[in-house]
């Protein structure tokens, strides 16, 4: 495919089943990486909970897409970023995490936010 | 009376709101995103603590396995089913939904 390759970042701030955000920004990442643009995923706030492992969505009758985010690396989704302090916050460490991630300050987010040509924001 | 809370107290002050607003004794179920204040370990665990010391807590077992925390939860929680959350619901005069 021709032309240029952008720099996109995806930021997810929205905890997974309550709203349909979480869903819908993992839809657009993968529409984003099959067009073979430079795709970062950035996890902020209540949008670490969509990559805390165990999710067993049965008893509330919801698709548990926790798993498709496993199969970024495929799609060649490789730059995974989480935020320090929302995962502290929470109580959370990387042990807690379904995917391999870099955490990240608040300052070196601002700077990868910098870099990126286009954010979408979920 | 019984009260719910369905938003996450990360984003939004709902629970806050309902604990300061519930009387002494009553009933506060979490459910949705609201069973993420039962998260132990969080910035929030402390004032969930203390809340248990006027109210009785409970949190909805298919949310917190749904979002991977049921085991996660705080001591003195009480995590309960469906089944559970209509008792809650006869067992109490009325019903308020924090959203």
């Amino acid at each position: 495919m021709g032309g240029d390759v952008k720099k996109f970042m995806y930021v997810n701030r929205k905890a997974p089943y309550g709203t349909i955000y979480a869903l819908e920004s993992l839809e657009v990442v993968l529409i984003g990486a099959a067009f073979e643009q430079d795709v970062s995923v950035v996890f902020i706030d209540d949008g670490v909970f969509e990559i805390v492992k165990g999710q067993d969505t049965a008893g509330i009758e919801m698709k548990n897409f926790s798993n498709t985010y496993k199969a970024l690396e495929m799609y060649d989704v490789e730059k995974l970023y989480v935020s320090k302090d929302s995962l502290e916050e929470r109580g959370l460490t990387e042990d807690d995490l379904i995917v391999d991630v870099e955490l990240k300050t608040a300052a070196e987010l601002t700077a990868l936010m910098e870099e990126q040509d286009v954010l979408l924001s979920f | 009376m019984l009260h719910t809370v369905n938003k996450s107290p990360f984003e939004k002050n709902s629970l806050d709101t309902c604990l300061a607003h519930a009387k002494e004794g009553s009933a506060i179920l979490l459910i949705e995103d609201g069973v993420y204040g039962a998260l132990n370990g969080s910035k929030m665990t402390a004032q969930i603590q203390q809340a248990m010391e006027k109210f009785t807590l409970y949190a909805l077992g298919p949310d917190l396995k749904a979002r991977g925390i049921a085991d996660k939860v705080i001591d003195g929680v009480k995590v309960i089913d469906y089944a559970g959350f209509v008792d809650l619901a006869c067992e109490n005069d009325k019903v308020q939904a924090w959203l």
